[in-house]
């Protein structure tokens, strides 16, 4: 391996914990991966390059979770949806100060790095959320 | 292979769906290798099954992994070598597939394939989470997706793309709570009407209390032959004529499209292959209605209809019990109930009771093909079978 940050899911929360979306670029082929995988699925590759995206994004689906896992229980009902992010990729997360009836689908939002943290004790990771952009 | 048999059906058995209390799933899955046992006298389940296959979803449930020598054991079958597959939703459809697997093989001429899930004795927020470990970890979970908010998700994006209406997805519970009313064997057996379906608690927005299937307790299980060996044991055999099965990424939101599930249009194109038959030959299906939204969108993905003209489908009434291609005869996933781990092969044992004229009230009439489609996780699994009834 080519670079001291390994290609992870954690180092990934790592760096949004840094205010940094981060994904990986295979250095074979081109692909880029969100979340960062250690080999290219397409290629085989284990050559790659962190690539910083925008956080910006259109919401293209949503629901509001009312019946919530333990773990949960204390936010519902809260919203959450799929982002496409400016570069064509996507990511699902929170969606935070928006009232529900007024949630959107195409709305703009962008990602917020450090909105959200209550829930689930493991991992220790940063628990990032999508509002209004 | 155009129709050719890949395995027979000799037998089938089912455990009553519902709550049972005190019941461990071991003991649960007895009573349905036991049906299954005493329907097919001509079998001697200790000299002649060769392998067993069960799906088993959790083992949070019951603090228990290891299904596949606990179901043996208690099926007095111990001995042979028996397996848990785990394929979430779709575990039993997996188990199905590997029993095909098994048979063509030439490693055993007789296995057994089931699954159970004993569901009841948790708390329905114990329940959601245990279900949602069928999701992804670090990016759905963890951000308190639920599982029935991955069908939300779909649900909604359906609804924006093709004017698919909440009411729509009510119908499918009408429909199916109708049919269960007519199965002994469902955990529900009562009617609600469109207003109650409507007017019920918000689970998953759109996603309502009565569009979720039902937490159940409960076993399937199928006796597989190869089909040269059928008639020995049967006069009615029902063969497998086409099996697919695929997988797609768990993450929903890594998936193309957000409105159909990849996996199951492509394990039933190669089922229909297989087969050789088109969507308009199914005369009956049981199709996974674990949220009445996926039956719509199950719909679309088996060619039943054109893509987004599903809600159209179930307002013409064409997949009622009466109609021309009737879906979820026994209440499906809705109202029959989900025991995750068993509804798999439980759809098969309502697929075979159809094609042997033994569906009592719910027979519909003249069934000769049928078709099951099973789905795990948020569609990260899809199980697609195609069956014959030969009699
Ligand atoms: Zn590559």
């Amino acid at each position: 391996m080519s670079t001291q940050t390994p290609f992870t899911i954690e180092q990934f929360y790592k760096f949004m914990s840094h205010g940094r979306l981060m994904a990986g670029k295979c250095a074979k082929c081109g692909k880029i991966h969100l979340p960062p995988r250690p080999i290219c699925d397409n290629c085989y590759s284990m050559e790659f390059t962190w690539t910083e995206i925008s956080g910006k994004g259109k919401l293209l689906t949503y629901t509001i979770i009312h019946v919530a896992p333990p773990q949960f229980q204390a936010l519902a009902p809260y919203a959450v949806g799929i982002v496409q992010l400016e570069s064509g990729l996507k990511l699902p997360g929170m969606i935070s100060n928006v009232p529900h009836e007024q949630l959107k689908i195409g709305m703009e939002l962008t990602i917020d790095f450090k909105a959200c943290a209550a829930g689930l004790t493991w991992p220790q990771w940063q628990r990032y959320c999508f509002r209004p952009a | 292979m155009n129709g050719k048999p890949l395995v027979s059906i000799i037998s089938a058995g089912l455990s009553k769906f519902g709550k049972h209390e005190g019941l461990y799933a071991r003991e649960l899955f007895s009573y349905a290798a036991k049906e299954a046992f005493d329907r097919c006298p001509k079998l001697e389940p200790k000299r002649d099954i060769k392998a067993m296959f069960i799906g088993h979803m959790g083992e949070a449930y019951e603090h228990q992994g290891h299904m596949g020598s606990a179901a043996a054991d208690w099926s007095g079958l111990l001995g042979i070598p028996a397996t848990r597959t785990e394929a979430a939703c779709a575990s039993s459809g997996a188990a199905l597939r590997s029993g095909i697997y098994a048979v063509l093989s030439g490693l055993a001429d007789i296995v057994i394939v089931g699954g159970v899930e004993k569901m009841t004795h948790r708390t329905t927020a114990e329940v959601t989470e245990y279900l949602a470990m069928a999701s992804d970890y670090p990016f759905e979970q963890f951000h308190g997706v639920t599982f029935p908010g991955l069908f939300a998700l779909m649900a909604t994006a359906h609804m924006n793309a093709y004017s698919t209406t909440q009411e729509n997805m009510a119908k499918v519970a009408v429909k199916n709570h109708h049919n269960a009313s007519l199965n002994p064997k469902a955990h529900m057996q009562k009617e609600v009407n469109l207003e109650a379906v409507m007017a019920s608690k918000p689970v998953a927005w759109p996603l309502k209390m009565y569009d979720c299937s039902l937490i159940t307790d409960g076993a399937s299980c199928i006796i597989l032959a190869k089909p040269e060996l059928a008639k020995k044991y049967t006069d009615q055999p029902v063969q497998i004529i086409g099996s697919g099965q695929a997988s797609d990424s768990i993450g929903l939101y890594e998936r193309q499209s957000l409105t159909s599930l990849q996996s199951a249009k492509t394990a039933a194109k190669t089922a229909y292959e297989m087969a050789g038959l088109k969507p308009d030959d199914i005369q009956v299906a049981e199709v996974h209605d674990c949220f009445t939204f996926v039956e719509l969108m199950s719909y679309e993905d088996l060619g039943f209809c054109p893509v987004g003209k599903s809600g159209k489908l179930i307002e013409s009434g064409e997949t009622q019990l009466e109609g021309r291609l009737p879906v979820n005869t026994s209440g499906g996933l809705k109202a029959k109930g989900h025991p995750v781990g068993a509804t798999g092969t439980a759809q098969t044992y309502e697929i075979y009771l159809q094609l042997t004229g033994q569906a009592d009230k719910r027979q519909v009439k003249d069934a000769k093909i049928g078709l099951t489609h099973n789905v795990g996780g948020s569609g990260a699994t899809a199980a697609v079978h195609i069956y014959r009834g030969d009699a």
